[in-house]
C-alpha cells in the first residue's frame, strides 16, 4: 500500500509545506498501524473506494500543516482515518456513535471544491471525468470545512477517491441508496411501551390524546388509514367537526382546514394548502366558504385567515438568504476570517437571514395574539400548506403551550406539524441531488429551529431541552441513518417503508427514528440535551390555572364583542349573506408586503400586545413572546461558530456558567441521595465516614473546573491549552473616516492645547 | 430612575440613596419628596408642576423637584407611578424649547441632554414665564463649576462603615507585585509633582536609572510623563511601562538619556527586544511630529521594535458614541439595526482597543517587556495598560482589585476625568470631552461577557461606576490628576465611591466567580463575539427587558439555597446521630443566603 507513496509523492510539494510528519516517517513508523486504518463501520456499511497518504490540513492556521491518513468513501460517509494514533480521550465526551470528527455523512456534504494550483473551483457532478484536483475542499451542511491534499497519493487512488466522493455526494441517486435502508442496526424498538414517549402521530391514540389534552372538539378522521381518501393527506388527521365526508376529498386536501392546536378558550389553529380562487369558479369559492364556516363554528363564530405566501418570504428567498448566510461560517483560513470580520454586521444584515427569522416570529406573534387575546379561530394557508404553515403553526404552539417546550413535547410537535404534517423533507433538502428538485430546495425546518433558538436564548428557563439539543437536531437532519426526515409526506413514508420492509423482518414503525438519541450518543452525552436552567413547573400551578379558566367561559357566554364591530373588508369577496352576519373573516395583517420599506408596518396592536405581556411578570409556564427589536435577534453562535478556531473562547463562553450549574446540580443530587439514605436507615448509631456524604473535596472541585471548556463545547474540546491569542489582522481599512470624523481622526487628542494640528 | 415599567434593575440603582439610614434624617426630611430619601447634605431647591414628555409613554403630568444633587420627577394620576431620578451631574446640556408664542400642545419647556445616553423633555405652561426659574436653577446647579459653586461631593454628609480612600495604597500595590526588587526601585522624586505634575507621587523605575536620569528623560517626554512601571510579571519579570510620546519633532531629535533609559528597561529581565506599542494609527504619530511630538525611530532605539495599534483619538470616539446614541435613543433603530450599529464604528473601536491589549498581554506572557504610549499617555495608554493587566493578573478581577486598577492606572496616572467628562461645566461642546473611560468599562464588560466566571464583580458594579462617573456625588472621579486633587483636598472633603461599593459588596458580587490565580484571559476580539452593551446603552428603553438577575443567576442562587438546605438537614441528622465531638459542625452551618464565597467554603466543610 505504501509503495504508492514515492510515486504519488512525485508531484512537487510546495516550498512552504510543513507537516507534522514527513512521508518518510510514515513509512518507517506507521506501517504497523496500517491495517487498522478503518473507521468503526456501521452494520451494513460498505466501502466504495479509498486512498492512502491523503493529507488533511489542520484548519487552525495558514501554515499548510496537516495529518496524513486514509480517505474513504462508503455508502454512509466520507471518512478520513488519521495515521496518527488518536491520543486524547477527553475529546470523546460528546462523541457521536455514528460518525466521528473526521467523518462526513454523505448527505451532510454541502459543496465540494477542487483546488487546482491557485484556483478554487466548485465541483458539480458532471464536470469531473479525468482530471482531479490536488486539493479537495468539502463544505458540510453542519458547517465543518475539510481540506484534503491528494498530492501524495497514488494517482490512480486519488482519481478514484475523488470521483467516488463526487459521485456519491453530488450526483443524483435513488432514495433506496440512502444508507438508512441498508443500515441494519436494530433500532431499540418503538418507544411505544414506555410511559412517556414522543408522540409520533402515526396512530389514532396520539391524535386523540393531543386533542384531549388541549380540550379540542374537532373531528378525528380515520378514513384515510390506507390512504383511500388521498395520498396527500396523512393517515390520521383532525378537521373542524362540521366538515362532512365529501368535503374531505373535494380538492385533494386543498382548502381543507387541518387542526393544529386548540387554545384553552376553545378557539383553535388550523392550516391548509391554499385553494386557488378564480373569480368564475363558484365551486371552489363555495367550498372555501363552507370550510371557513366550519372553522368558525369551532368557537364564537369568528375566524381570521392569513395567506402566508403573501406575507412571508418565498422558499427561494429563504434558500438564497441562507446560502449567503452560511458562507460567513464556512471559513477556510485565518486571513479569510479576519477579512470577513470587518464588515460582519452589514454582511449579516445584507444576507437577510436574521430578518427572515424575525418575520416568522413576528407572524407567529400575530397569530398568538388572535388566539390568546381575541379568542378567534385562525386558519393559516399557503401554497402546498406544509412549509411556512409548519413554521408558524409550530411556533405558535411553542409560545402558547408549555408542553411543547419539554423535550418530548417538542419532538411530538415536530412529528405532528412536520413529519406527519407533510413537510417535504426530501425535496427541501434534496438529499438525492435530483436536478429537477434543485428549485424546491430550502432550509425551512432549519429556519424553524432558528426561530426556536431565538425563543430559547431569550427565555432559557422555559425550555426543558438545551441549545445543544437544538444544534444536534439540526445536524441530524443530514444523518442518513434515520428515516424521520427522509420523506415528502406521510403516504410517501408509509409506502416506501412498507416496500422496504419484508413483512416479517421489520414493521414500518421499527425503522430507526432520529428521536432514539441513544443511537447517536451515550447517556452521559445525552445529559447535555437537558437544560439545567429549566424551571420545573410548580405543582400548585394546576389549580391556579383552573381558577383562571372561568374568565374565558364568561367571554364565551358574552360574545358581544365578536359581533359589535362591523366586519372589516373580508379577504374572500363573495361571502354568503348568512356568513356575513355571523362570521368575521379577516386577514391578520398586511405586514411585510413591502419588505424594503423603511420601517416594517408592525401593527401597533401587535406592539401593544407585546408590551402588555412584557409588563406582566414573566411566567415560564405561560405565554412566551419573543422580543423582536434589533439587538434581540441574534446569530445562533453554538451552531455557526463552533468549528471556527479563531472565535473559540478558551475557558469562557456561556458554557462556563452552565457547567457551574451542572456541577451544583450534581452536588444537590448527591446530597439528596444521602438524605434519602438517612431517611431509610434511621439508625441512630451510624457514625463516621460511613454516613458522610461524599461531598467533593476542594481539590476535586478545582480539578474539575480545571478541565476547561471552550465556547465551542461540547462540539469541540480544547485539546491544546497552550495557545496563542487570536490577534485580528487588517483592521484599519474598515475604519476609513469620512467627513467630520475624518477630520477629527487626524487631530491630536487634546485639541485645545495643540491647535496647530488639523 | 427611568420609567416605572423597568423597575427591577433601577430600583437598586446606584443612584438611589441607600446609605442615608446612617445619617440623622429629621432635619433633612422633606414631605414633598416623600418617596425618595434625600442624601445627607442634599437640600431641596424648587418644586413645580410639570409635564414629562416621556419618549416611550407620552406626556406625563407630575411634579418635578430639584435639589442641589438631583432632579426628581414623579408622575401623578398614572398607574404605575413613574419616576425619574437624575443626578444633576449627569446633565450635559439644558436648553429652552419653544417660545412664549409657540403653538401646539406641550411645545414650551426644557430640553435636557444627559451624559448617560438619554434626553429628557419637560413641558410647562406658557403663561407667566413659568420655566424661567426652573431653567435658571437647573442651569446653575447642574453646572456648579461654571458658576463658582461647590460640587455636591463637597456638600455630601454621607457616612460609610468603610473608607474607600484606603482601597488603593501605592506602596502596598507595588509590594503585592513584588516590588521593589533588584531591578526596580521605588522613587519619591515626584513627591511634590516637580518631575511631572500629572503623575502620582510614588513611581517605580529601573534600579539602574538615577533620579538625575529621570529628570533628563522627562525633558524628552511630552509633559514629563516618563516611562514608569505599571505591572511586572512575577515569573518572567517582564514589565508593562507607560509613558507619553517622545519629543522628536520635525527635525527628528534624539535623546541619549531616553534611549539609554529604554534600554535599561529592556535589560531588566534580560530580553533582546523591547516592544513599544504606540496606540495611535501611524499617520497620527507622524502628524504629531509637527507639534514637537512623534515616535521612537528605528535607528535611535536599536533594541526596540515599534508597533502601532491604530486606535483612534478622543474626537473620533466622541463622535462614535454620539452616533450610537442616535440609533438607540429614544427609538432603537429597527429595520437596519446591524448596519446602523456598524456605521457607528463603536464596536470596531472596542475591537481595536481589546486586540491592542491582547497583544500587550501576549508579549508579556512571552517574557518581553513592553512600553505603551499614545500622545500624552492618559487616554489610550490607560485603556491598554489596564486591560492588559486585567488579562494578566487575576487580582484585578476581584472586586477590590478592580478598584485598585482604576485608582492606579486611571485616577493616579492622570486620566483627565474633569476634562473628558466636564464635571459641573456648562461648556457641552468642549472638544476635550470624550467617553474614553466609558469605552474602557465597555471593554471590561465585553471581557466579563466572554469569561462569565473569571470576575468577582458583576455588571451592576460597572454600571454603578459609570453612573457615578457623572453624578458628582463622590470625589473618586473628580479632577484631572493627583496634584489638583491634593490642592482641592478631595480625600478629606469628599466621600469615595468605593466607600459605597464596599459597604454593600454583596450587591456587586458575581455568584459564578471561580478564582483562578495564574490564568491569563485572552478575550476574542472578533465582531462575532463583541456585542452592544444593551443593558447600559439601551437601559432607558422599557421594551428592552431588564432583568434584575439573569435567569442563569437566579437559577444558580436557588440551587445554592437548596444545597444549603440539604446540607443543613444532613448536619442536623448527623448531629442527632452521632457523638458530641462533632459539635464543630454547628459553627459551619450558619445560614447565609447572599455571599457565594461563603457557600463554597460551606460546601467543603467536613460533615
Amino acid at each position: 500500500m505504501l509503495g504508492g507513496l514515492s510515486s504519488g509523492g512525485g508531484k512537487a510539494a510546495k516550498a512552504s509545506f510543513v507537516s507534522y510528519v514527513t512521508p518518510e516517517e510514515i513509512k518507517s513508523e506507521k506501517e504497523p498501524f496500517r491495517k487498522e486504518n478503518n473507521p468503526d463501520f456501521l452494520p451494513g456499511e460498505v466501502v466504495f473506494c479509498s486512498a492512502n497518504t491523503v493529507l488533511k490540513y489542520t484548519q487552525d492556521d495558514l501554515s499548510q500543516r496537516g495529518v496524513f491518513g486514509t480517505l474513504l468513501c462508503t455508502n454512509f460517509r466520507v471518512s478520513f482515518v488519521s495515521d496518527e494514533v488518536a491520543s486524547d480521550e477527553t475529546s470523546k465526551l460528546f462523541k457521536n456513535k455514528l460518525y466521528g470528527e473526521n467523518d462526513i455523512p454523505l448527505s451532510c456534504v454541502d459543496n465540494i471544491y477542487g483546488g487546482y494550483e491557485d484556483k478554487k473551483k466548485l465541483i458539480t457532478g458532471s464536470l469531473v471525468k479525468n482530471k482531479y484536483p490536488s486539493k479537495v475542499i468539502i463544505h458540510c451542511k453542519d458547517l465543518r470545512v475539510f481540506q484534503f491534499s491528494l498530492t501524495y497519493s497514488k494517482e490512480e487512488d486519488a482519481k478514484k477517491i475523488f470521483q467516488g466522493i463526487v459521485h456519491h455526494c453530488l450526483e443524483p441517486k435513488s432514495l433506496k441508496c440512502v444508507f438508512a435502508f441498508t443500515y441494519c442496526e436494530k433500532s431499540s424498538g418503538p418507544e411505544m411501551q414506555r410511559k412517556e414517549r414522543t408522540m409520533l402521530f402515526n396512530c389514532l391514540e396520539d391524535w386523540t390524546h393531543d386533542m384531549k389534552r388541549t380540550k379540542g372538539n374537532c373531528r378525528l378522521v380515520r378514513e384515510n388509514s390506507n390512504f383511500e381518501l388521498s395520498p396527500r393527506l396523512p393517515q390520521f388527521f383532525v378537521v373542524p367537526s362540521n366538515v362532512s365526508d365529501e368535503d374531505l376529498t373535494k380538492f385533494q386536501g386543498k382548502g381543507l382546514p387541518m387542526w393544529c392546536w386548540s387554545h384553552h378558550s376553545g378557539c383553535a389553529l388550523f392550516k391548509t394548502p391554499s385553494l386557488p380562487q378564480l373569480p368564475e369558479d363558484n365551486v371552489s369559492q363555495m367550498y372555501m366558504e363552507k370550510m371557513l364556516t366550519a372553522v368558525a363554528h369551532t368557537h364564537l363564530y369568528s375566524v381570521k385567515t392569513e395567506d402566508l405566501s403573501d406575507t412571508l418570504p418565498t422558499l427561494q428567498d429563504i434558500q438564497l438568504s441562507y446560502n449567503k448566510f452560511k458562507q460567513f461560517f464556512l471559513i477556510e483560513n485565518t486571513t479569510e476570517f479576519w477579512m470577513s470580520d470587518m464588515k460582519w454586521f452589514s454582511s449579516l444584515e445584507n444576507c437577510g437571514w436574521l430578518d427572515i427569522i424575525r418575520q416568522c416570529l413576528q407572524k407567529a406573534v400575530e397569530v398568538v395574539e388572535c388566539l390568546e387575546k381575541e379568542n378567534t379561530n385562525v386558519l393559516i394557508m399557503e401554497e402546498g400548506g406544509s412549509d411556512l404553515c409548519c413554521v408558524i403553526s409550530s411556533l405558535v404552539q411553542l409560545m402558547l403551550d408549555p408542553y411543547y417546550r419539554t423535550l418530548l413535547g417538542f419532538q411530538s410537535l415536530v412529528q405532528k406539524e412536520w413529519v406527519i404534517g407533510g413537510h417535504a423533507f426530501l425535496d427541501r433538502s434534496n438529499h438525492l441531488h435530483l436536478k429537477e428538485k434543485v428549485e424546491s430546495q430550502a432550509p425551512v425546518f432549519l429556519l424553524f429551529l432558528e426561530c426556536v433558538w431565538q425563543l430559547h436564548q431569550q427565555h432559557g428557563p422555559a425550555f426543558q431541552f438545551s441549545e445543544t439539543y437544538l444544534t444536534v437536531l439540526s445536524d441530524s437532519l443530514h444523518v442518513p441513518a434515520f428515516t424521520t426526515f427522509l420523506f415528502n409526506n406521510d403516504s410517501h413514508r408509509v409506502s416506501v417503508l412498507t416496500a422496504e420492509s419484508p413483512s416479517s423482518q421489520r414493521a414500518v414503525m421499527n425503522w430507526p427514528s432520529v428521536w432514539d438519541w441513544s443511537a447517536q450518543f451515550d447517556c452521559k452525552a445525552l445529559d447535555l440535551f437537558m437544560n439545567p436552567l429549566y424551571a420545573q413547573k410548580p405543582k400548585q400551578d394546576r389549580s391556579q390555572r383552573k381558577t383562571h379558566r372561568p374568565k374565558h367561559q364568561r367571554q364565551l357566554s358574552l360574545p358581544s364583542s365578536a359581533f359589535k364591530t362591523p366586519a372589516k373588508k373580508g379577504f374572500f369577496k363573495d361571502e354568503a349573506d348568512s356568513l356575513k352576519k355571523i362570521l368575521r373573516v379577516r386577514r391578520i395583517s398586511r405586514w411585510m408586503l413591502s419588505p424594503s420599506s423603511e420601517s416594517p408596518q408592525t401593527s401597533s396592536s401587535a406592539r401593544e400586545f407585546y408590551e402588555a405581556w412584557q409588563a406582566k411578570p414573566l411566567d415560564y409556564h405561560g405565554l412566551l413572546l419573543p422580543c423582536l427589536d434589533g439587538p434581540s435577534i441574534r446569530v445562533w453562535m453554538q451552531r455557526y461558530l463552533r468549528w471556527i478556531h479563531e472565535v473559540q473562547i478558551l475557558g469562557g463562553g456561556p458554557v462556563a456558567l452552565l457547567s457551574k450549574v451542572y456541577e451544583l446540580l450534581g452536588d444537590i443530587q448527591e446530597l439528596r441521595r444521602e438524605l434519602d439514605r438517612h431517611a431509610c436507615t434511621q439508625t441512630p448509631n451510624h457514625r463516621g465516614a460511613t454516613t458522610r456524604p461524599k461531598v467533593k473535596s476542594a481539590a476535586e472541585l478545582s480539578a474539575r473546573s480545571s478541565v476547561r471548556l471552550s465556547s465551542s463545547f461540547p462540539f469541540v474540546t480544547s485539546r491544546n491549552w497552550q495557545f496563542k491569542p487570536a490577534i485580528p489582522t487588517s483592521m484599519l481599512q474598515s475604519l476609513i473616516m469620512t467627513g467630520v470624523a475624518g477630520d477629527l481622526a487626524s487631530r491630536d487628542d487634546d485639541g485645545g492645547e495643540t491647535e496647530t494640528i488639523v | 430612575m427611568a420609567s416605572a415599567s423597568i423597575p427591577a434593575y433601577n430600583s437598586v440603582s446606584p443612584l438611589e440613596n441607600r446609605s442615608s439610614q446612617n445619617a440623622s434624617r429629621e432635619s433633612l426630611k422633606m414631605e414633598l419628596l416623600a418617596d425618595v430619601t434625600l442624601l445627607p447634605g442634599e437640600e431641596r431647591i424648587i418644586g413645580k408642576d410639570i409635564i414629562y414628555m416621556c419618549p416611550f409613554n407620552g406626556a406625563l403630568k407630575g411634579k418635578v423637584f430639584i435639589t442641589n444633587y438631583r432632579l426628581y420627577f414623579r408622575s401623578v394620576d398614572t398607574d404605575p407611578v413613574m419616576t425619574l431620578n437624575v443626578p444633576l451631574g449627569v446633565i450635559g446640556r439644558v436648553e429652552k424649547m419653544g417660545g412664549a408664542s409657540s403653538r401646539g400642545e406641550n411645545s414650551y419647556g426644557l430640553d435636557i441632554t444627559c451624559k448617560d445616553m438619554r434626553n429628557l423633555r419637560f413641558a410647562l405652561k406658557q403663561e407667566g414665564h413659568s420655566r424661567r426659574d426652573i431653567f435658571d436653577i437647573l442651569f446653575k446647579y447642574a453646572f456648579p463649576v461654571s458658576h463658582s459653586l461647590t460640587m455636591f461631593a463637597y456638600m455630601s454628609q454621607e457616612k460609610y462603615e468603610e473608607n474607600g480612600w484606603n482601597v488603593y495604597k501605592p506602596m502596598e500595590e507595588f509590594r503585592r507585585q513584588g516590588l521593589p526588587n533588584d531591578k526596580w526601585r521605588i522613587t519619591f522624586i515626584n513627591q511634590s509633582y516637580e518631575l511631572c505634575d500629572t503623575y502620582p507621587t510614588i513611581l517605580a523605575v529601573p534600579f539602574k536609572a538615577s533620579d538625575e536620569d529621570l529628570k533628563k528623560v522627562a525633558s524628552f517626554r511630552s509633559r514629563g510623563r516618563i516611562p514608569v512601571l505599571s505591572w511586572i510579571h512575577r515569573e518572567n519579570q517582564a514589565v508593562i511601562c507607560r509613558c507619553s510620546q517622545p519629543l522628536v519633532g520635525m527635525s527628528g531629535k534624539r535623546n541619549k538619556d531616553d534611549e539609554r533609559y529604554l534600554d535599561v528597561i529592556r535589560e531588566a529581565n534580560g530580553t533582546a527586544k523591547l516592544t513599544i506599542y504606540d496606540a495611535r494609527p501611524s499617520v497620527n504619530a507622524v502628524a504629531n511630529k509637527a507639534t514637537g511630538g512623534g515616535y521612537e525611530g528605528d535607528d535611535a532605539y536599536q533594541n526596540a521594535e515599534l508597533v502601532f495599534l491604530d486606535i483612534h483619538n478622543i474626537h473620533v470616539m466622541r463622535e462614535s458614541l454620539k452616533k450610537l446614541k442616535d440609533i438607540v435613543f429614544p427609538i432603537v433603530e429597527d429595520s437596519h439595526w446591524l448596519s446602523s450599529l456598524e456605521s457607528t464604528h463603536w464596536l470596531e473601536h472596542i475591537k481595536l482597543v481589546i486586540s491592542g491589549a491582547i497583544q500587550v498581554a501576549d508579549k508579556i506572557s512571552g517574557g518581553n517587556s513592553v512600553i505603551v504610549h499614545c500622545s500624552d499617555g492618559w487616554d489610550r495608554t490607560a485603556q491598554l495598560t489596564s486591560l492588559a493587566m486585567l488579562m494578566l493578573d487575576s487580582h484585578y478581577r476581584t472586586l477590590r482589585g478592580f478598584q485598585v486598577l482604576l485608582e492606579k492606572e486611571w485616577i493616579s496616572f492622570g486620566h483627565k476625568f474633569a476634562s473628558r467628562i466636564g464635571h459641573g461645566d456648562k461648556n457641552y461642546a468642549d472638544q476635550d470631552r470624550s467617553p474614553i473611560f466609558v469605552q474602557f468599562i465597555d471593554c471590561v464588560w465585553q471581557m466579563t461577557k466572554q469569561f462569565p466566571t473569571a470576575f468577582e464583580f458583576n455588571e451592576r458594579l460597572l454600571i454603578t461606576i459609570l453612573d457615578h462617573l457623572f453624578s458628582c456625588r463622590f470625589g473618586t472621579f473628580l479632577y484631572n490628576c493627583e496634584s489638583v486633587r491634593d490642592t482641592n483636598e478631595v480625600r478629606t472633603k469628599t466621600v469615595s465611591l468605593w466607600s459605597l461599593v464596599n459597604s454593600e459588596a454583596s450587591t456587586y458580587q458575581n455568584p459564578f466567580y471561580t478564582p483562578e490565580c495564574s490564568r491569563v484571559l485572552y478575550p476574542v476580539a472578533s465582531m462575532r463575539h463583541l456585542e452592544l452593551w444593551v443593558s447600559y446603552y439601551i437601559r432607558w428603553n422599557p421594551r428592552i427587558r431588564q432583568q434584575q438577575q439573569s435567569p442563569v443567576e437566579q437559577r444558580y442562587m436557588e440551587l445554592l439555597a437548596l444545597r444549603d438546605e440539604y446540607l443543613k438537614k444532613l448536619e442536623e441528622l448527623q448531629l442527632t446521630d452521632s457523638s458530641p465531638n462533632s459539635s464543630h459542625l454547628s459553627n459551619s452551618s450558619t445560614p447565609n443566603a447572599t455571599s457565594p464565597t461563603q457557600h463554597i467554603t460551606h460546601l467543603h466543610t467536613p460533615l
